[in-house]
């Protein structure tokens, strides 16, 4: 692994791992949170993970793994970083008008800039690295650099601000921010000991698959379904895809393959709305914007989510069995 | 059979309310377990899938740390919210009259399901756009409009904030022929013998879409109603 240009997901994690170490060293020194040593290993473990990961080994990375549940088990506090108050932010919105805008707008033109410059441009893939098809990330984390730098230029805050800014947000994320990621390589757990060749087996077992109507149902429900309890449809589609959509609906029925696959996986979209196991989508928002029923089953982003994801699903069977079946 | 216990185990903890990181790992130890599982099976056995299990974890979390990385970006919005970008955000749309926060949540979602369309799902977000602008400005509507909000109504245009960034990603981004979800599709597809071209895959994507901005369309119009039925009276009770 190279660390000069171009840029690539090895310099993104070394950027990763100082931002959380940097956390995690201005938690501990910050005496108005109770759990600051919780604050301190949690983030300390996980700017380990990205700057060593790749030479603790698997088993030491699952130890890694092990450690941060056991402290975001126990708990983290939040910290009070020193912040501006209400007053001075309005006086400061007055007084810089919409150009505060621009920076936060810097880091998805860089991200989009970037993308482009890899794909359509010779010059692009040796400034960020084309492969492995991460080239937006590295971008999106280049352009908040630079999108710090230039409010650090115009706006002078102190020179710790950037980072203790950052501390009081990723405090009201908590533990939930390495919830994503968990579920991810909980996926591949599940991967490796077959969880999807099961459910298969019995919901071919079980279930009735009659009619070219049932099987649809059947298929798209359970993309809801599978996806509500895994979080994630990319870990439904080929479990239910093998036990209903390619047997019963392409195979048996004659549905057409690529209307089956376009459909179901938008079915799955619509389990993805209404499970907190799809955290990054609906648990960290909930975080983010400090809704009171965060932790609750059904917050109140599922629940926004829930009366547009049913009438979707039930469209998603209806426009299956139309446009699969046209005859 | 035995390895669902896994699914199992995140069933009941959602129901027993445990820490969510929890329960993810003691899915998957269990997962392991079970997956090792015989009657014959003795303590060494049961110890060493215990380490396998742990260990295929922790692969799977070294090769996913990607997925964390967008934290980073935090240095910048908070950089940006301490110089009053929520406050400026609210304060720019409380000037346009027509706004309301169905209206403006409304573009936000034509915004998202567009740009997704055409590959470009990194240009929103919850950490980038909804919590510093999104949120806010939704917000500003409504005090523009009702004055200052009551929790129960603040924290609903919050959530509806939220709920828009992700159904028009979710509805958008497979309209676009190099997204992951459609790379997985076909994929899956070709090692069954079947092929597909990515861009029938998407065309498919298309009537979902538009059935997807449709009743979203509506629903932001009856929460317009709904805040106008609860928050108006208030207010004018408030004048009198």
């Amino acid at each position: 692994m190279s660390y000069a240009l171009p840029l690539s997901l090895a310099h993104v994690y070394i950027v990763g791992g100082l931002f959380f170490a940097a956390v995690s060293i201005l938690s501990l020194l910050d005496k108005t949170n109770a759990r600051r040593v919780m604050n301190f290993l949690f983030w300390g473990l996980l700017a380990t993970s990205f700057l060593a990961g790749s030479f603790l080994g698997d088993l030491g990375n699952g130890v890694l793994a092990l450690g941060l549940v056991a402290v975001g088990g126990i708990g983290l506090g939040r910290g009070a970083p020193k912040t501006t108050t209400s007053e001075e932010r309005t006086a400061s919105a007055e007084r810089r008008g919409n150009f505060l805008f621009l920076p936060a707008l810097i880091i998805p033109a860089i991200a989009l800039a970037g993308t482009l410059a890899v794909k359509f441009t010779d010059w692009g893939p040796l400034i960020i690295d084309p492969n492995p098809s991460r080239s937006t990330l590295v971008a999106l984390v280049a352009g908040t650099l630079i999108a710090v730098l230039v409010a650090m230029i115009w706006l002078r805050p102190p020179p710790l601000a950037p980072l203790q800014e950052a501390r009081r947000l990723l405090d009201s994320v908590g533990w939930a921010a390495i919830l994503p990621q968990m579920l991810a390589s909980l996926g591949a757990v599940f991967v490796v000991a077959g969880v999807g060749q099961q459910v298969g087996l019995l919901f071919g077992e079980y279930v009735p698959l009659d009619t070219r109507t049932l099987a649809v149902v059947a298929y798209c429900v359970g993309m809801a379904l599978f996806t509500i309890v895994m979080g994630n449809a990319f870990a439904a589609f080929p479990v239910m895809t093998a036990a209903v959509g390619l047997p019963i609906l392409v195979h048996q029925f004659g549905g057409n393959p690529a209307v089956v696959g376009a459909v179901g996986m938008l079915a799955g979209f619509c389990g993805t709305l209404m499970t907190p196991m799809a955290a990054n989508f609906n648990v960290v928002p909930a975080n983010l914007l400090d809704l009171p029923d965060r932790n609750a089953a059904l917050n109140g982003v599922i629940r926004a989510q829930i009366p547009t994801a049913l009438p979707l699903l039930i469209a998603n069977i209806i426009l299956m069995r139309l446009l699969a079946f046209p005859s | 059979m035995l390895v669902l216990l896994g699914i199992g185990v995140v069933v009941l903890g959602f129901v027993l309310r445990a820490n969510p990181l929890l329960v993810v790992m003691a899915a998957a130890l269990t997962t392991g377990l079970a997956a090792a599982w015989t009657p014959e099976a003795d303590l060494q056995t049961m110890y060493v899938a215990g380490v396998a299990t742990l260990s295929a974890f922790g692969k799977a979390f070294n090769d996913n740390r990607y997925v964390s990385v967008v934290w980073v970006v935090l240095m910048a919005i908070g950089l940006l919210e301490r110089a009053g970008l929520q406050e400026r955000a609210r304060a720019a749309i409380a000037k346009v009259k027509a706004a309301t926060v169905g209206r403006l949540l409304w573009v936000y979602l034509i915004i998202r399901q567009g740009a997704a369309a055409v590959g470009l799902t990194s240009l929103g977000g919850h950490p980038q756009m909804v919590r510093p602008l999104v949120a806010p400005m939704a917000e500003g509507a409504a005090t523009a409009k009702y004055g200052e909000l009551p929790d129960r109504e603040r924290f609903l245009i919050r959530s509806h904030a939220a709920a828009v960034d992700n159904i028009g990603l979710f509805f958008g981004e497979d309209i676009f022929i190099a997204i992951a979800s459609i790379l997985l599709i076909q994929g899956f597809l070709e090692q069954n013998g079947i092929l597909v071209e990515p861009l029938e895959l998407s065309l498919w994507a298309i009537p979902t879409a538009i059935t997807a901005l449709l009743i979203h369309t509506l629903r932001l119009w009856l929460l317009d109603r709904r805040l106008q039925r609860t928050l108006a009276t208030k207010s004018e009770g408030a004048a009198s």
